[in-house]
């Protein structure tokens, strides 16, 4: 990936109103402003899809936090994307009890019916496949998350369904 | 028997709201303990030996000792609910279906600690207990128990707020935890100073478990004594077990704390589903060692477990069967902590990754009796002692106890790769 951060030609956008007011909410939980970097990395991304270069420096001034340090905080968390991801973002959860029950085989599923492996993207920008550690549901393994929804004892065939799902919604 | 952790957790329910969990005994550890003197309340956790559930097992009320006296500044409670050691799945449980239990332990705790601000640092993929905690403390607002003067006891004002991480497994370890809730990348502090001295913006600050807090509305209501007679024999209290892998019931359980490993895999989780074997389970997470099917009479307590060759750590067993292979587990455990490590100490960062390497190879043929030796050399190099924090002195117990328990398995790896499907 380029890292535009050190070049000047990138800009830093405009925050919209609605991620400055969940900011500004934010920052009334902490003493410092620095604290919420990731808070509101999140909720540009939660507007934007994933944190663009003009966004991280939109944010960096706004807090008024180094962008190197905020792109340290940035790059260091799982669920920060600081690269384009699908419309929705599917997590599969692929540590031990997972593992035993067989998340291997349902990766090789979603290479087969939707053509993408782990860090891919369809075609048409619906799906993005990224492996989640241990996501705390051992019990009801495989388990995986689409966006804030989480799917438990998963088959092959419950993916199909769920996917038609996301699919019909467009 | 009492269960005061789960007794109002009904599954398939909504959680109780403010009005039926005051209605069911809720809040009445708030409305006791401020006739307390906090000094009191710190003695009775410690008295009472409730130990950290967040896998250490250090003991609460000790813990809560180290804080120095108030001096005007802020003081803090952190609540680490960042569960993310693989195969554990308890305080997703407890925050899911009763966030006011929490919440209450919240509000004694830091009356206890005289702190008035705590924060609930939250693994960001736990969507639902978001919801469910931001409702509680809403709730909790609005009838008076958070705000100023609560419960109407003047002067002892709090406020909590909710923190949603986005997924680091090391921020775990509470140092990181604190760097990560200031903002900044989520590496470990050096210890001393603990933070309970110098913490949370280098204040007096207590981290704990979400399950141990839990704990406390009992405690602090019903006394030492009846929190020790919850335990079987010499053990004291309840906690949250349970059971992951190839079992008939996967599931956890408020369970009294001494029980042993086979009452919980057979009678809680109904033992193995048919076809297939005990071959070994992980007592406590993926940073517990191996432990073998004649380990099973074992009661589940930290002592006795650590007497054996392991640690109890998080006391959700996961069940590796006859059917799995075991280097292929510990493969997958290592790739999980080769990922996690926040890259700060050389022996994780770099020794991590080369485990996972030398594991690829096993699994595929290519390894070398050789790579068994540095396999073994490795579970040294990033044992206890060489790193700010426990992330890989607890990768390489799986490690450590696998190559003890299944040296034959390694071997036949050398030869002839994987033979499990």
């Amino acid at each position: 990936m380029n890292n535009l951060i050190a070049s000047t030609a990138v800009k830093a956008r405009e925050l919209t109103p609605e991620e400055i007011k969940e900011i500004e909410h934010e920052k009334t939980h902490y003493p410092y402003a620095q604290a919420v970097g990731l808070e509101a990395l999140k909720i540009v991304q939660k507007y934007q899809g994933w944190v663009s270069d003009e966004s991280l420096l939109a944010v960096s001034e706004y807090l008024d936090i180094p962008p190197d340090e905020l792109e340290g905080v940035a790059t260091f968390f799982n669920m920060i994307f600081r690269r384009p991801v699908g419309k929705n973002v599917i997590l599969l959860c692929d540590s031990v009890a997972c593992w035993m029950l067989g998340c291997d085989s349902l990766n090789e599923h979603f290479k087969k019916t939707l053509g993408i492996d782990y860090g891919e993207t369809t075609a048409d920008d619906m799906f993005t496949l990224i492996p989640v550690p241990c996501l705390g549901a051992c019990d009801r393994a495989p388990v995986m998350m689409i966006g804030r929804e989480t799917y438990y004892n998963l088959t092959t065939e419950k993916i199909d369904e769920i996917i038609a799902e996301y699919k019909a919604k467009g | 028997m009492d269960k005061p952790l789960t007794k109002n957790i009904e599954i398939g329910r909504a959680p109780f709201d403010f009005k039926q969990y005051e209605a069911a005994g809720g809040y009445d550890s708030v409305r006791k303990v401020i006739k307390m003197e906090p000094g009191d309340v710190v003695n009775m956790v410690k008295d009472a030996g409730l130990g950290g559930r967040g896998g250490a097992g250090f003991n609460t009320g000790l813990k809560w000792s180290f804080v120095p006296p108030p001096d005007g500044g802020p003081r803090y409670l952190v609540i680490n609910g960042d569960e993310m050691e693989p195969g554990t799945f308890k305080d997703r449980l407890l925050i899911e279906h009763d966030p006011h239990l929490l919440i209450e332990g919240m509000i004694t705790t830091c009356y206890a600690l005289q702190a008035q601000t705590g924060y609930i640092f939250l693994r960001g993929e736990y969507t639902i207990c978001e919801e469910r905690l931001l409702q509680a403390i809403s709730e909790a607002y609005d009838n008076g128990m958070l705000g100023k003067n609560v419960a109407g006891k003047k002067g002892f004002d709090l406020d909590i707020y909710l923190h949603t991480s986005a997924g680091r497994y090391i921020c775990g370890e509470e140092t990181a935890l604190l760097n990560a809730l200031e903002g900044k990348r989520a590496n470990p502090r050096a210890k001393p100073p603990f933070p309970q001295v110098s913490g949370l913006w280098g204040r007096p600050t207590v981290v704990n478990n979400v399950e141990t807090i839990c704990n406390i509305p009992g405690i602090v209501a019903n006394g030492v004594e009846w929190y020790q007679n919850l335990g079987t024999g010499d053990f004291v209290g309840t906690r949250i077990s349970g059971v992951s892998g190839r079992v008939i019931n996967p599931g956890c359980w408020e369970v009294p704390v001494g029980i042993t490993f086979r009452e919980l895999l057979e009678d809680y989780a109904g033992g193995m589903q048919d076809g297939y074997e005990l071959k070994a389970f992980l007592p406590g997470g993926g940073s517990t060692d191996f432990l073998m099917p004649e380990h099973l009479d074992l009661p589940m307590d930290p002592g006795a477990v650590q007497k054996a060759g392991s640690r109890l750590g998080t006391s959700l067993i996961m069940v590796l069967d006859d059917k799995t292979c075991p280097v292929g587990c510990i493969r997958n455990l290592i790739k999980f902590f080769a990922h996690e490590s926040c890259g700060w100490c050389t022996p994780c960062r770099d020794g991590l990754p080369w485990v996972e390497h030398i594991l690829n190879k096993m699994e595929e043929g290519t390894g070398s009796l050789k790579d068994i030796d540095i396999l073994d050399e490795m579970t040294r190099y990033m044992g206890p002692g060489n790193t700010f924090c426990a992330l890989a002195p607890g990768a390489a117990e799986p490690l450590q106890s696998g190559l003890k328990y299944f040296m034959d398995e390694f071997k036949a790896h050398v030869e002839h790769g994987c033979s499990y499907n």
